[in-house]
């Protein structure tokens, strides 16, 4: 294991992949001799060359058609998005195209391709550039979409994604790209898609986030303890397809659920979660499940509007107070 | 093969209707003779009801949480060719009435007559009218469908009509599974739910929770009404016909208990030997006094007396919301020691609703101990048939005259209430002499 950034471990991942694989080349704006808006691709185009690390103009609808294009024809693209937020550009491509294709072929073109890049909120990028983009693509039959909260998972889930057969969504944060953790050096570490990771055992409640969700639910965790209630946390890594079981499992054991995500509530995560804690585990609640969303608005500029709509620590705190009915009592 | 009807089986003297606490059975199970079906709340305990018949439990009428009268159609057994179509049907119509007053939905019967108005969605834009265009035998499909949601409200109810219960999935599944009554349970969630931590409380003491749950109801309100409970309902309904029609007189008694104090201490103090209550003594010497005063162990019956040879007697037993009474049996030939560990099983099970329902019928003569609770004397109502019933007060440290002086002694006084149809005061007197004796003289008791 070394200790390195969670940027540091995507691009191991690309490096060994790239190695692995000739067919597996990186495409989009500013990564070959920019090394990347947020270096990923640093190195990369020094080490692999121009055929395989690929500046590409500002288009992304482009750029992601000629992806699709080279997946259909055998390639194993990555294609970058500057922020995730321009993925709306191509988001025809991906949901007509890349999604589609292998059913619309009758199975005769798959797309192995991965698009990734930062999503989410971040530091004052505002209205346009701060959102949770993973809701639009995990309601598309056909797409994966990965949203690793830690350093091993950045690696060993970018590996398992270049590697699968279908179209990934893979979704980082500007926030995590500086944190540090441990990461595997052996290039056959992978991570399997669709499996989710229970990050600390609890008794009382059972707390579902991930990527800055997921730090503020432990340092909610942490405060809880000292309250006397255990809390549980599950990190479901990859949100489609989701891992009800281990969630499942989870709320069978405590009984109560508290979803935490960073975009707005309406048709998010937390409520596809609540669906089906619902459906598998009804008996098994002992209070209705509390999602815990961004407020239902454009996201401010303003620092302390930006801090009012994104969930914080102690909107956690709260919520599992309530579920737990500690509240005053 | 044969169709088994199964109803609602009379389980105790007094009952008129049982509530079905839940099934044991579901439809479609396998039934053999003698199977447990389900669970069924009586007006004095929880009974397991058995299945005569063989087969497969093809419906079951009355869900659980609904009452149904004695003898009313709840479910019937047969085997899965055989037509219940028409039995099913006429108990959708005759049973209306065996409800507990809970909103009777119609029992879906297998053809489905009922027009599918009720269940249709509200017509908020033209839908198109599916019969014209589809084929006539896939219409009459979906109005077999709509009407079986129709049926589901009435395995919801919560058996009084407008006392919905409020808990959590985990916390009903935790009743279920422990027999606690959520109606007598406060909940503690938001807005008054019931939520898993109210149910394993109540379970795990089941009397101080209840009791706590009644008062903190009242937040502002002046008042509320609390349903009656099977039991409570049974005790209303049984008491005026004790009262009203039956002539009691009362004789009450002084006992000195110090004696029995000093040899109950003793007894205890054995090893290996099962302690013995102030109460045990009291059923010992009710016993053997019965046997010499016959015309107290006798109940009116039409033109005669019934003098009974045998003592079985009824001990009251105090639960959250009523009273029980098991039976102990042929009293007059059991040893204190077996009373005392029989007696003890009996209430035990009664608060825990477990006993069978034939202890709870054919004592010949009852008693009714307050002495827990700190009360010098008082009388109790008879329970027809028995003849009389002896209420017991507490054992209390009073000043006494002998021919000493003054001391301390234990004193306990007795009341014994009689059916002047059966017995005259003298004979009452006679009896309770006895009793007074015999506890005077405690060694009496052992041999």
């Amino acid at each position: 294991m070394a200790v390195m950034t969670y940027r540091e471990a995507l691009n191991m991942a690309l490096r060994e992949e790239m190695h692995r694989d000739p067919n597996v080349f990186v495409i989009g704006e500013e990564v070959g001799l920019y090394e990347g808006a947020y270096k990923v691709t640093q190195g990369l185009l020094k080490e692999f060359g121009a055929q395989r690390v690929v500046d590409t103009p500002i288009a992304e609808s482009g750029f992601t058609g000629v992806g699709i294009g080279a997946a259909m024809a055998g390639l194993r693209p990555v294609v970058e998005m500057m922020t995730f937020n321009f993925a709306l550009l191509a988001l025809d491509q991906i949901v007509n195209s890349a999604a589609k294709m292998y059913y619309m072929s009758g199975g005769q073109f798959n797309v192995p391709i991965v698009i990734r890049g930062p999503g989410g909120p971040a530091a004052q990028l505002a209205a346009q550039h701060s959102q949770s983009m993973e809701t639009y693509f995990y309601h598309v039959p056909g797409l994966k979409v990965v949203r690793p909260t830690t350093p091993m998972d950045a690696k060993g889930l970018l590996k398992s994604s270049i590697r699968d057969d279908n179209p990934v969504i893979f979704i980082e944060s500007e926030t995590l790209y500086n944190v540090k953790g441990e990461v595997p050096e052996d290039p056959d570490f992978l991570i399997p898609l669709g499996k989710a990771i229970v990050r600390r055992e609890g008794t009382d409640v059972t707390v579902i986030a991930y990527m800055g969700m997921m730090y503020r639910a432990m340092e909610a965790a942490e405060e809880l303890e000292k309250e006397g209630i255990s809390v549980e946390l599950v990190d479901p890594r990859t949100l489609r397809p989701m891992d009800t079981e281990t969630i499942i499992k989870s709320v069978r054991k405590t009984h109560r659920v508290v979803v935490v995500e960073a975009g707005a509530g309406f048709a998010g995560m937390g409520s596809e979660i609540a669906a089906s804690v619902t459906e598998q585990a009804f008996d098994d609640l002992d209070a209705p499940v509390e999602r815990v969303t961004g407020a239902n608005a454009p996201m401010p500029y303003a620092r302390n509007l930006e801090k009012l709509k994104t969930p914080s620590k102690d909107w956690i705190v709260a919520a599992v107070r309530r579920v737990c009915n500690a509240n005053g009592s | 093969m044969a169709v088994t009807k199964v109803v609602m089986p009379k389980l105790s003297d007094a009952m008129e209707s049982g509530k079905i606490i839940k099934w044991l059975k579901k439809e479609g199970d396998r039934i053999q003779g003698g199977d447990i079906l389900a669970e069924v709340e009586t007006d004095k305990a929880d009974v397991e009801m058995e299945a005569f018949g063989a087969g497969v439990l093809r419906k079951i009428l009355v869900p659980a949480g609904e009452t149904a009268a004695i003898g009313a159609l709840i479910g019937v057994i047969a085997e899965p060719g055989d037509d219940i179509g028409a039995l099913v049907a006429s108990a959708a119509v005759g049973g209306a009435g065996a409800g507990s007053g809970a909103q009777k939905t119609p029992l879906r019967a297998e053809p489905a007559p009922a027009p599918p108005t009720p269940a249709a969605p509200p017509a908020s834009s033209p839908a198109p009218a599916i019969p014209t265009s589809a084929p006539a035998a896939p219409v009459a499909r979906p109005a077999a469908v709509v009407s079986a949601p129709a049926a589901v409200p009435a395995g919801l109810g919560q058996g009084t009509p407008g006392a919905r219960v409020k808990a959590s999935p985990l916390a009903k599944k935790i009743a279920a599974q422990t027999g606690v009554d959520l109606r007598l349970i406060q909940g503690s969630g938001p807005g008054g739910r019931i939520i898993r931590r109210d149910v394993e409380a109540a379970g795990s003491s089941a009397a101080p929770a209840a009791a706590a749950a009644l008062p903190a109801a009242v937040a502002g309100a002046e008042f509320e009404d609390v349903p009656l409970t099977q039991i409570r309902a049974a005790i209303a309904r049984r008491m005026p016909l004790s009262k009203a029609p039956v002539p009691h007189f009362y004789v009450t008694s002084e006992v000195a208990m110090d004696q029995a104090w000093e040899l109950r201490e003793q007894l205890n103090a054995l090893e290996g030997q099962p302690k013995i209550s102030v109460n045990d003594l009291v059923i010992r010497a009710c016993a053997l006094a019965l046997l010499t005063h016959p015309g107290v162990n006798a109940s009116l019956q039409g033109d005669a007396i019934r003098v009974f040879h045998r003592v079985h007697i009824g001990i009251a037993v105090a639960l959250e919301d009523g009273l029980i009474t098991p039976v102990l049996r042929d009293c007059h030939a059991k040893p204190l020691a077996q009373i005392a560990v029989e007696a003890r099983d009996l209430a035990e099970r009664a608060r825990n609703r477990k006993l069978r329902a034939q202890e709870l019928s054919g004592a010949t003569f009852s008693i009714s101990n307050l002495g827990m609770y700190d009360v010098t004397e008082f009388s109790a109502i008879i329970n027809p048939p028995e003849g009389a019933i002896l209420a017991v007060g507490s054992v209390r440290r009073v000043p006494v005259v002998d021919e000493t002086g003054l001391g301390v002694g234990r004193r306990m006084m007795l009341t014994i209430s009689c059916d002047h149809r059966v017995m005259d005061g003298a004979m009452g007197a006679r009896f309770l002499q006895d009793v007074k004796r015999l506890l005077e003289e405690p060694l009496r008791l052992l041999v």
